[in-house]
């Protein structure tokens, strides 16, 4: 079978600044990781190549620099690495990513199953995974937590619900986004790392994925951020309950009573 | 991308809500998203609409019309019994190119979170995911959505101005639940489900609800959530019982807890795990990592418990009890059973 997987490079969330002239984040010099999430999407495109044969590709689009974060897969086993870094992909909302990265799926072809983090940690949306598959007209499977059977033209899954959770039959080709709990991420082996160091890492440009420069980048996406701001302050002071056990919980009950909580 | 005339613009009209069906049931979210939705109707003179997917539907869709909604459209189907994304979303792609509103908002639950980024691609449409914040321009229609991004560390305006309709999720209890008006009243339309949205589906083969309320972060008003602290799977037995006793209490947990197999994952708050935004939530035994910070530094009152009194989560606090949480939270849930 034949796997992409998405990856985004987020900033380190702990020192998040924003530029007040352009309402963007400054990524310059702010610590770059790879997805979390993502990692989980690395390791299970590994899994399944490693089960079932084939190859596992990873996908991102980003500014050059999000090369690091292809490597950091390659280094755990993925096969190749595209990035799809231009100017002109620039400033894309969540439509006009899914879009470039639908038309670099169908540029690398024949895939059986895209994989995706939920989400991604700076935009927090989970709207990617599904705006690809809408792009494709495949079907979709989000919050997967396990998968439970594949053949050659199917995949069965098991989704997270806040009620449950389902079982779902998709045939090929699909796209699914998945959780924590599909499996443990390993750590780079030595023969990764320097796999990772040789590799070459493709860029694709807009011409390459034949994209309609109409619907990437800013011009290519319906949303515009028109101010950022920091979220009202917290408050003031912390009150602080002492004591013995018993005085504590009096104190907190109260407290609790009080904000008719209990 | 070509952007709407104001002529192609005025076609849109209505503020739509995408209700949230689990079991035959209209869930609370609905409620609440179909009260926002009035107070933006209101502003644009416009009715709310809500749409109502599912099959065999127990709950009466004019139950809608006391939280505010002027039309209520219905597709009752044995086809949309479970949970199918790429139904539910031709579905709502043939209603909105058939109706043209302006506005269509949609919890921000598993299920909303899966649907809407796929219609709003469907129907080439700006989406913005867990608004905080929804207010219209009552002049163009344009929604001013507000939401938090970088895990709460900074907070966005977006605007779609130049394409209809303009799409949104919000998480459930974000928006309070208007009181229900029992004489309001509206219409009813009730609409088919198509063969062809049948057509390349998943199948669904198996549905496990859950029974333990507890399980519901993301509906829930109170998390009482553990970390390390909690020493063990016997903690969170604890952290069970004085869930209980707090009325529409959840348990949530810490990575660590996670990790350690104390608890399911379905229960993890954090940045790898689901972000909450409950009015109370009560830290045990958590020393606060950033990951986990920024999961539920939004909640309206951060109670921590702890032995230690200056972890992070203990600083950020608003009330901050210093001790050993064994004996403090069986005194408490001690205390609640004898009010």
């Amino acid at each position: 079978m034949k796997i992409v997987v998405c990856i985004k490079q987020v900033p380190a969330t702990n020192d998040a600044k924003i530029d007040p002239e352009t309402k963007r984040i400054i990524r310059e010099g702010m610590k770059a990781i790879l997805n979390p999430f993502d990692t989980y999407a690395v390791e299970e495109g590994v899994q399944l190549r490693d089960k079932f044969g084939g190859e596992v590709i990873a996908l991102s689009m980003g500014p050059p620099k999000a090369e690091a974060s292809l490597r950091e897969a390659i280094s755990v086993g993925v096969d190749r690495a595209i990035l799809l870094s231009d100017r002109a992909f620039g400033g894309s909302d969540t439509w006009a990513t899914s879009y470039a990265l639908a038309k670099a799926i169908k540029k690398i072809g024949d895939i059986d199953l895209v994989i995706c983090g939920k989400q991604a940690i700076d935009g927090d949306t989970a709207q990617v995974g599904p705006g690809i598959a809408a792009h494709l007209d495949w079907l979709q499977a989000t919050y997967v937590m396990a998968v439970e059977e594949i053949s050659s033209s199917s995949i069965r899954v098991k989704r997270m619900h806040e009620d449950g959770y389902d079982i779902c039959e998709m045939s090929f080709p699909a796209v699914i986004t998945v959780v924590k709990d599909i499996n443990t991420p390993r750590v780079p082996s030595l023969k990764g790392r320097l796999a990772s160091n040789k590799c070459e890492v493709p860029v694709w440009k807009p011409g390459d994925i034949g994209a309609d420069t109409s619907k990437i980048g800013l011009n290519g996406s319906p949303t515009r951020v028109v101010k950022t701001q920091p979220p009202p302050p917290r408050h003031t002071s912390t009150k602080k309950i002492e004591g013995s056990s018993i005085e504590c919980a009096q104190s907190l009950l109260r407290e609790l009573r009080l904000r008719s909580i209990v | 991308m070509i952007a709407f005339t104001d002529a192609k613009r005025k076609e849109y009209r209505n503020i739509w809500v995408v209700a949230e069906i689990l079991a035959g049931g209209i869930q609370s979210v609905t409620h609440e998203l179909t009260g926002a939705a009035r107070t933006l109707a209101d502003l644009r003179k416009s009715e709310v609409w809500v749409v109502v997917m599912g099959s065999g539907i127990e709950e009466k869709p004019e139950s809608l019309f006391a939280y505010g909604a002027d039309v209520v459209i219905v597709v009752d189907h044995p086809g949309l019994s479970g949970f199918i994304d790429e139904t539910e979303a031709k579905i709502m792609k043939r209603l909105i190119i058939k109706y043209k509103p302006e506005v269509v908002i949609c919890g921000a639950t598993t299920r909303g979170r899966a649907l809407i980024p796929r219609v709003s691609v469907m129907t080439h449409c700006g989406l913005t995911a867990d608004c905080t914040g929804l207010s219209i321009d009552p002049e163009n229609g344009d929604l001013l959505q507000t939401r938090p991004a970088f895990g709460g560390n900074i907070m966005a305006t977006i605007r779609c101005s130049n394409h209809r309709p303009q799409m949104a999720t919000v998480r459930p209890r974000v928006m309070k639940s208007p009181e229900p008006d029992p004489g309001r009243t509206g219409r009813i339309i009730k609409e088919e489900m198509l063969t062809s949205d049948s057509e390349k589906i998943k199948q669904i083969i198996d549905v496990f609800h859950s029974t333990e309320t507890a399980y519901n972060l993301a509906d829930a008003q109170i998390i009482i959530s553990g970390g390390r602290g909690m020493k063990g799977p016997e903690g969170f037995k604890l952290l069970k019982q004085f869930a209980q006793r707090v009325g529409g209490a959840a348990v949530g947990a810490s990575r660590a807890a996670v990790d350690s197999g104390w608890i399911p994952y379905a229960h993890q708050v954090g940045q790898t795990g689901q972000t909450v935004q409950t009015k109370v939530y009560i830290a045990c035994g958590i020393s606060g990592q950033i990951q986990h910070l920024v999961g539920m530094q939004s909640c309206d009152l951060i109670i921590a418990i702890d032995k230690n009194p200056d972890t992070p989560m203990m600083q950020i606090a608003d009330i901050a009890v210093v001790g050993d949480l064994f004996e403090i939270i069986p005194e408490i849930v001690k205390g609640i059973t004898n009010l």
